[in-house]
């Protein structure tokens, strides 16, 4: 390519892959993207999740800013092109700057489709299409809002699905009489409509809207007929039309989009065309999977002018993105040979199309196993005998079974054979590493289970995940375990100057502190610079900047003394809230830094490790000592719980309870550790969960006493503590390990006897000092304390001559130039 | 320049907040030398000064979110913080305050 390189036109999906496929055939290309958002290149294909978290679009960014740079691609966020001179390859941009290239691609994408009707313009309709739009429905629909969604297509589901988990009353208006006509046939659509009313969106068919009603702002919509439905807020979302302004004004052939022959060349021989505002042989795109084709063809035909690769066009499939809605449409969904198998009670429907005997489309919904097997099929146009069997067969295809071609992240375009190349070329050795390498399974995430399939193949089976403690040292807990131990670091400074690559990142100093103390029994030299604010100064930082602080009370059992303390310095030290836990204990809420040691000296009561990975509370019922159902002692069991292993940090928090009977009352079993009296003994039980996910706890052990019970609990503590990741949780680790092999481990006599002592020797070192007792001896005389007030002997105070004049005071300028390496 | 604290009161490898002028700033003692930032990150206002520091970077206690040390600007997504000037005088740390809203990522 001459020197001038590659200008590509629009920073969405459809430029970003051009970029990469242009970097990836050619490193040394020079590239610039013009990006008339002000945020870089991001998925717009997971829009709806933004609405759904409440979250910035950064989430959805697709590359991290470093990556531009890495790839020298020179990146103008924030500026549009105002003129195209097709035959120069030049463009002018905002502000007038002209800049000639050798090639320049438009990706310039779509708009929202709006339709003819009066009062569209009104505030209170916004169209769903990018993050500002996400933000502006998130302002105006608050719980309660009533949003009519105009549009029961793709797009316009997943927007009413966005809205509706903000907790409003969302209304689908669509002028069709079956939801996603374009993609779904009426079987399916009939089954999709109760299970999208099921998420509590209302479903209005065969609705033409006639006007937006409202004076100043918008209050509802009348239908034609005039039916009226009002509303607080309205999403268009009907569809999208290619933007193809720019390409019409610098004279370019344009039809519905851009038009573009096999190499993605525009009517102009130096201009391209990719993605949504592209026409190719009459067909415009408006789905995800075929830019990736097109991106990977353009970047042939920009970086090798001899090249004859050709783009003959894409099989158009679709997932719907709605939680608890599992749908996937693939090219035709009605033909003249079709087989299906329907259960309206799951919902379930599967049916597979031909065409002269070829797989020429599918729609799979409540169950999309075998899509990846679908799809290639489709593709190419595979001859089926028996279509039936063929869906079945496809439901029950593993990754063996999947050809290289087949597409297993949609998200980032990468196929099967570009994992296992990853493994077999690029030496990757985990599902983790691979997904660094290719992005496969980084976008949304559905993929990564077949990810793991394939790399589990392709390694030869056993998918054990050598996870790095941290992407900056490649190098799992287990090796650094290692070389702390046989080399005989004892801090976290030891450590990186040891072990690291020479860099350090402050997202795994943490882990390293843990990996330290825990290396070295506690006996470690402790950094407090390599620990969390919260590890700091001993209390859990809220999101304003002030803190929480939760005593230890022993089983959630207390006094009304320390209820007396506790209330005092409530009001003393203006806690702005009182909160009872989850876990039976006392929340001070909103309490200064620098008040914390006063505070804990007026309680005088332990720290609860609230604000740490650490061994937190132990929940109990009131078991044997006042309950009539009452079979165990599970205020006595949950207390010698917490106090033979309080103090102790761990790789995550761990939560227990007890309960005295199988009535459960304690929920022990959703705790890491959880114990039941059953009749004759005591049940263990490990690894429940009860967060973000629910997982009952497994069964580890029934034992006929609570001795015996705490015995075995520490030795898996112990075991957890010595092997777990960092920030992994019991309900991650146990699975991960597996229950069998965790119950051979703490019931080998020898080796449970070796966890116990290692844990007596952390224990002890652990145990010595309640971290709150540094309010009496601080590690620093500003531990708790900013600069204010106390900042010198004039705090505030201009000192010196201006800096020009200041020679005489040899100022020592520190820290790198601002130019400095990172 | 405004005189802030003494060497002494921020420990190695730690950050504390500060308020000059009217205006909430952290300083930071990293093992490289001082450095003066806005305190208030950007996304959510989280105390820049309650950050673990490395790399030349400060990670937000709150998200995780880095900025460079010298120069505020942003590592991860987002806009930067602003950056002030330090010196070292003798045993005093000094700061000149860079103009309020000045963005240093203008690169």
């Amino acid at each position: 390519m001459s020197s001038e390189g590659i200008a590509i036109v629009g920073g969405g999906i459809a430029g970003q892959s051009l970029c990469e496929a242009v970097i990836g055939r050619d490193p040394d290309a020079r590239v610039t993207l013009v990006c008339a958002e002000e945020h870089l290149p991001y998925d717009r294909v997971r829009l709806s999740e933004i609405l759904v978290s409440g979250e910035g679009p950064e989430g959805l960014q697709l590359r991290p800013e470093e990556w531009y740079a890495d790839n020298r691609v020179e990146i103008l966020s924030g500026r549009w092109v105002e003129a195209l001179d097709a035959q120069r390859a030049e463009l002018t941009l905002d502000g007038g700057e002209r800049r000639s290239f050798a090639s320049v691609a438009l990706c310039t994408g779509s708009r929202p489709l709006m339709p003819p009707i009066p009062g569209l313009d009104l505030p209170g309709v916004v169209p769903f299409r990018g993050p500002e739009d996400c933000e502006m429905i998130r302002r105006a629909a608050g719980e309660g809002a009533r949003v009519a969604v105009i549009g029961g297509g793709l797009l316009g589901l997943e927007a009413a699905y966005g809205v509706a988990s903000r907790g409003c009353a969302v209304t689908v208006v669509h002028l069709m009489d079956r939801l996603m006509e374009r993609q779904l046939d009426a079987g399916a659509a009939a089954m999709l409509q109760p299970a999208i009313e099921a998420l509590g969106v209302e479903v209005l068919l065969e609705r033409q809207t006639e006007c937006v009603l409202g004076d100043e702002r918008a209050t509802g919509l009348r239908f034609a007929g005039g039916e009226e439905l009002e509303a607080d807020l309205i999403v268009v979302s009907i569809g999208i039309t290619p933007e193809k302004a720019l390409a019409q004004s610098a004279g370019l052939e344009v039809k519905r989009g851009i038009v573009v022959d096999d190499r993605l060349k525009t009517s102009a021989d130096r201009v391209l065309a990719v993605g949504e505002c592209a026409e190719h042989r009459g067909t415009v795109y408006g789905l995800v999977a075929p830019i990736y084709d097109q991106a990977r063809v353009a970047a042939v035909t920009l970086t090798d002018a001899e090249s004859d690769e050709t783009y003959n066009g894409s099989l158009q499939w679709a997932k719907l993105k709605v939680m608890g809605v599992d749908l996937v449409s693939i090219g035709s969904a009605e033909g003249p040979q079709e087989a299906v198998t329907a259960n309206a009670e799951g919902p379930l429907y599967r049916k597979l199309v031909l065409a002269d005997g070829r797989a020429a489309g599918a729609v799979l919904l409540g169950d999309v196993r075998g899509t990846e097997a679908l799809l290639d099929a489709i593709r190419c146009d595979d001859e089926v005998a028996d279509p039936l069997e063929r869906l079945a067969a496809a439901a029950a295809a593993t990754a063996a079974d999947l050809p290289d071609g087949a597409q297993i992240c949609d998200c980032n375009g990468v196929c099967k054979g570009d994992l296992v190349a990853a493994v077999r070329e690029q030496g990757a050795g985990s599902a983790r590493e691979v997904m660094a390498l290719t992005r496969a399974g980084t976008g949304c995430g559905s993929c990564k289970p077949m990810v793991k399939e394939v790399v589990a193949e392709a390694t030869g089976g056993a998918a054990e995940e050598p996870a790095f403690l941290c992407p900056c040292k490649r190098q799992t807990r287990e090796e650094l375990a290692r070389r702390i131990g046989e080399e005989g670091h004892t801090a976290v400074s030891d450590v990186t100057a040891a072990c690291g690559t020479g860099r350090e990142c402050g997202l795994c100093k943490p882990a390293l502190a843990y990996l330290v103390s825990e290396v070295n029994d506690n006996r470690h030299r402790e950094e407090r610079s390599a620990r969390y604010i919260n590890d700091r100064v001993h209390a859990n930082i809220q999101n304003d900047g002030t803190f929480s602080v939760v005593p230890r009370m022993y089983g959630g059992v207390t006094t009304p003394d320390q209820l007396r303390r506790i209330a005092d310095a409530a009001e003393r030290y203006e806690a702005r809230m009182v909160k009872v836990t989850g876990g039976q204990r006392i929340d001070l809420l909103g309490v200064a830094k620098e008040d914390l040691p006063a505070i804990w000296r007026d309680i005088g009561m332990p720290s609860g490790h609230a604000y740490a990975k650490a061994i937190r509370t132990v929940k109990t019922c009131v078991g044997t000592d006042f309950c009539r159902f009452g079979i165990g002692d599970s205020i006595d069991l949950g207390v010698r719980m917490e106090r033979e292993w309080e103090g102790l940090h761990t790789p995550a928090k761990v939560k227990s309870g007890v309960s005295g009977c199988p009535r459960n009352c304690a929920e022990a079993t959703v705790k890491d550790i959880g114990a039941v009296a059953v009749e004759g003994g005591w049940q263990l039980r490990i690894a429940g969960a009860a967060g973000g996910t629910v997982r009952e706890a497994d069964v580890l052990a029934t034992l006929e006493t609570a001795d015996e019970l705490l015995r075995l609990a520490t030795v898996f503590l112990q075991y957890y503590r010595e092997h777990a990741d960092h920030k992994e949780r019991m309900y991650d680790f146990v699975p991960r390990i597996g229950l069998e092999e965790i119950r051979a481990v703490v019931t080998d006599e020898r080796r449970s006897a070796e966890l116990l002592e290692r844990f007596r020797i952390a224990k002890a070192a652990a145990a010595a000092k309640d971290p709150w007792l540094e309010r009496d001896e601080p590690y620093h005389p500003r531990q708790f304390e900013d600069l204010d007030g106390a900042g010198g002997r004039a705090m505030g105070e201009l000192v010196g001559p201006p800096e020009d004049a200041d020679e005489g005071a040899v100022p020592a300028l520190v820290g790198p130039p601002e130019d400095g390496e990172r | 320049m405004i005189e802030v604290c003494a060497v002494d009161d921020v420990p190695l490898g730690e950050g504390r907040a500060a308020t000059v002028a009217q205006r909430r700033i952290a300083i930071f003692h990293a093992d490289s030398g001082w450095y003066a930032l806005e305190d208030g990150c950007p996304h959510l206002g989280g105390p820049l000064s309650d950050g673990i520091l490395a790399d030349h970077c400060v990670v937000c206690p709150l998200h995780d979110r880095r900025f460079d040390l010298a120069s505020g600007e942003a590592l991860t997504d987002g806009e930067g913080v602003t950056a002030h000037r330090v010196e070292v005088r003798g045993d005093r740390v000094c700061v000149e305050l860079a103009p309020a809203r000045a963005l240093a990522s203008a690169a």
